[in-house]
């Protein structure tokens, strides 16, 4: 992917070396705590929030370095993937319900996991999989469409902005 | 738990499951998606035609999600109408997609090919979803799956589709809006979101208002979704500018959801007592019917773009749907014509759709006055529009003459004889704007100019032809089979299962 249009340059001629070292420093840190809203307290709930903290993260590199570098770490077929594989977590563990217990269960009835049911018991397995997986899941499916909504608003591929300048 | 119980959360899920991976596929090969997509709705219409035969070998099926009892948890329940809705649904979306390789392949440039058949299987499973759904709740997020996709469909052509699409985000909000306050109104006098157990508490609660304008809400936000008369107006616009396989698509079976919804609501949530002696709404519906059966063929004879014109057919075939769901507490034969007219409209709509398409496709004519001489050069598709249109028109032997009888039959059985009137009316109408396509396709002498040699490359495909032929058959099979008694346990089983309550 080139970068086309005007967006990118302009910013990168103005570079401030105090942003850049804050935010740098500051982005692991803001990783860690989406990560710990989605998955710290082993239960329901956080999923989408610690997403969006994780999209926060990386939407705050792309600002600070601009698209161009951003669209670098971040490209689309890895968005995409991140978006697909969100959904096979969340979609997949409640699948794997029925697969593992051989349609005995009903679709996201996740004791039917009996793996991890004879590991941590039944409120465990319910625990564990909608923090592990569940969660987990929705957090990078709605941190991948974060992303890519931003880039949807900050930066436009060549073909589109010809089409753009044709109308 | 038996297995087959299974099947519509599979159906459902898997189909969530194809559209990701049809993205994820998208950056490998470009040309996987439409033979990932296309594989996936054939084993979803296999397995929906084994969920239709258990529900009616068995009964209807209880599927508590993850487990839950129903009133707390989301409960899956699909009894003959959902089992006989997703059938049809699957059939006419794997019809379609084997029409829309080839014409997707013209109208929409190379790169956005994943995209597109990525969302045409989020759209169906969208559709899937409130088809198998027994909770309303969960039905709005389905139905805003569908109608997300929807939006993007009809946008994906780009240009003067755009605004089109535009309109359509607009209204359909509006509409998505109406119904989620309706049912959030419903759920503050009952305190549940489940059908059957809203069903039981909604009667001592009948004489609320807020009750009774939550069902105006939802109504009039259905209304909206499902283009019905007087709420049409984002329809025509969406139809003409997107691709032919889109527009063939949400005319034949995204409607048709949405007219599921609204039936849904009338039979199985709300009863027809509270229609017919709380609110009165029963006639009113039928003359909203009327005027929108009337007023959507007066439109359409007007139009000289012939998608812009199988639009507002629509919006006149829609009138039929709702007069037979208006007619029905007055009279079975309501609901009968309201079962056949989904099917047939389905089947007659889809066709004419992807017929106008393929001249769009072969020849870019899109003008009904440039269409001399269409019956010489493209003798299957124009043959397949001349069927489907004929029995559009109702003519006997067609699916359009039983699905007719039936509301005829249900207006002079409720004694409503204002509306035999207005349907025999509006088969006259219906010949007149397809009997003009009809007549210049076959009837006006044209000059063929004189082309040498290339007369092999310029035929129509046929994975174009055959689904058009398929369709254009089943017009006809069909209006022979609804007048036999072949579909009677069907029918008997959707009618006892809506109107005794076969979901409690």
């Amino acid at each position: 992917m080139t970068g086309g249009g005007a967006i990118p340059e302009k910013r990168m001629a103005g570079r401030d070396v105090i942003i850049e070292t804050i935010s740098r420093l500051i982005l692991p840190f803001i990783l860690l705590f989406g990560f710990y809203v989605m998955i710290g307290t082993e239960g329901t709930g956080g999923g989408f929030q610690g997403g969006t903290i994780l999209a926060a993260g990386f939407i705050l590199y792309i600002t600070v370095f601009g698209a161009k570098r951003g669209r670098e770490m971040i490209p689309e077929s890895v968005n995409t993937f991140f978006e697909s594989f969100g959904l096979y977590l969340y979609n997949g563990s409640g699948l794997l319900c029925i697969i593992f217990s051989m349609g005995a269960v009903q679709f996201l009835n996740y004791p039917g996991i009996w793996p991890v049911t004879d590991l941590v018991g039944v409120a465990g397995s319910r625990a564990w999989i909608i923090a592990f997986m569940v969660e987990v899941g929705i957090g990078l499916t709605v941190m991948a469409a974060f992303i890519s909504q931003y880039f949807d608003l900050a930066w436009k591929d060549e073909e589109e902005e010809m089409v753009v300048r044709k109308e | 738990m038996l297995l087959a119980e299974q099947l519509p959360v599979i159906i459902v899920t898997v189909a969530m499951f194809c559209g990701f991976t049809i993205l994820l596929a998208g950056y490998l090969n470009k040309k996987s998606a439409f033979w990932i997509s296309l594989l996936a709705n054939i084993v979803f219409f296999a397995l929906s035609i084994l969920t239709l035969r258990h529900v009616l070998a068995v009964g209807p099926i209880k599927y508590w999600q993850g487990g839950w009892r129903p009133p707390w948890g989301i409960e899956y329940v699909v009894d003959a109408m959902n089992a006989y809705l997703l059938v049809i649904l699957f059939f006419i979306v794997i019809l379609i997609e084997i029409y829309s390789k080839r014409n997707v392949e013209k109208e929409i440039e190379a790169r956005k090919h994943p995209t597109f058949y990525a969302l045409i299987q989020l759209m169906v499973a969208g559709l899937a979803g409130i088809t198998v759904t027994g909770d309303l709740f969960n039905m709005f997020v389905w139905l805003e799956i569908a109608s997300l996709t929807a939006y993007a469909l009809i946008a994906v052509a780009g240009g003067r589709a755009l605004r089109a699409s535009y309109n359509y985000v607009i209204m359909g909000s509006i509409g998505a809006v109406f119904y989620i306050f309706g049912v959030g109104w419903i759920y503050a006098a009952t305190g549940t979101l489940n059908m059957a157990d809203m069903r039981i508490l909604l009667p001592v609660v009948y004489d609320s208002r807020l009750v009774q304008m939550a069902f105006a809400f939802i109504v009039v936000g259905i209304m909206i979704k499902a283009y019905i008369f007087p709420l049409h107006f984002w329809q025509p616009d969406a139809y003409t500018y997107a691709p032919s396989s889109v527009s063939a698509m949400i005319a034949s079976i995204h409607g048709k959801v949405m007219i599921y919804i609204l039936i849904r609501l009338v039979y199985s949530v709300f009863t027809l007592d509270f229609i017919r002696y709380y609110i009165g709404l029963d006639l009113i519906i039928c003359w909203v019917a009327a005027a929108g059966i009337l007023a959507g063929s007066v439109f359409a004879i007007k139009q000289r773009n012939v998608k812009r014109m199988l639009a507002y057919s629509s919006v006149s075939q829609f009138g039929y749907i709702l007069l037979g769901i208006g007619l029905s507490p007055l009279s079975p034969w309501g609901l009968v014509g309201v079962v056949a007219h989904i099917l047939n409209h389905a089947v007659m709509k889809g066709c004419l759709f992807l017929a106008a398409g393929s001249f769009i496709h072969q020849e870019g004519k899109w003008d009904i006055r440039s269409f001399e001489g269409l019956s010489k050069r493209m003798p299957w598709a124009s043959g397949a529009f001349a069927i489907a249109a004929i029995s559009m028109i109702g003519i006997p032997p067609t699916a359009g003459f039983a699905s007719k009888l039936f509301l005829i039959l249900a207006s002079l059985d409720a004694a409503q004889y204002p509306f035999v009137v207005i349907l025999l009316l509006s088969g006259l109408l219906n010949l007149v704007y397809f009997w003009r396509v009809i007549d210049r396709m076959y009837f006006v002498r044209h000059e063929e100019p004189t082309e040498g040699g290339n007369e092999g490359t310029r035929r129509l495909p046929i994975s174009m032809t055959a689904p058009m032929m398929v369709l254009a058959a089943l017009c006809i099979i069909l209006g022979i089979f609804w007048l036999t008694d072949i579909p009677m346990p069907l029918i008997n089983q959707i009618l006892s299962d809506l109107s005794t309550g076969g979901r409690l």
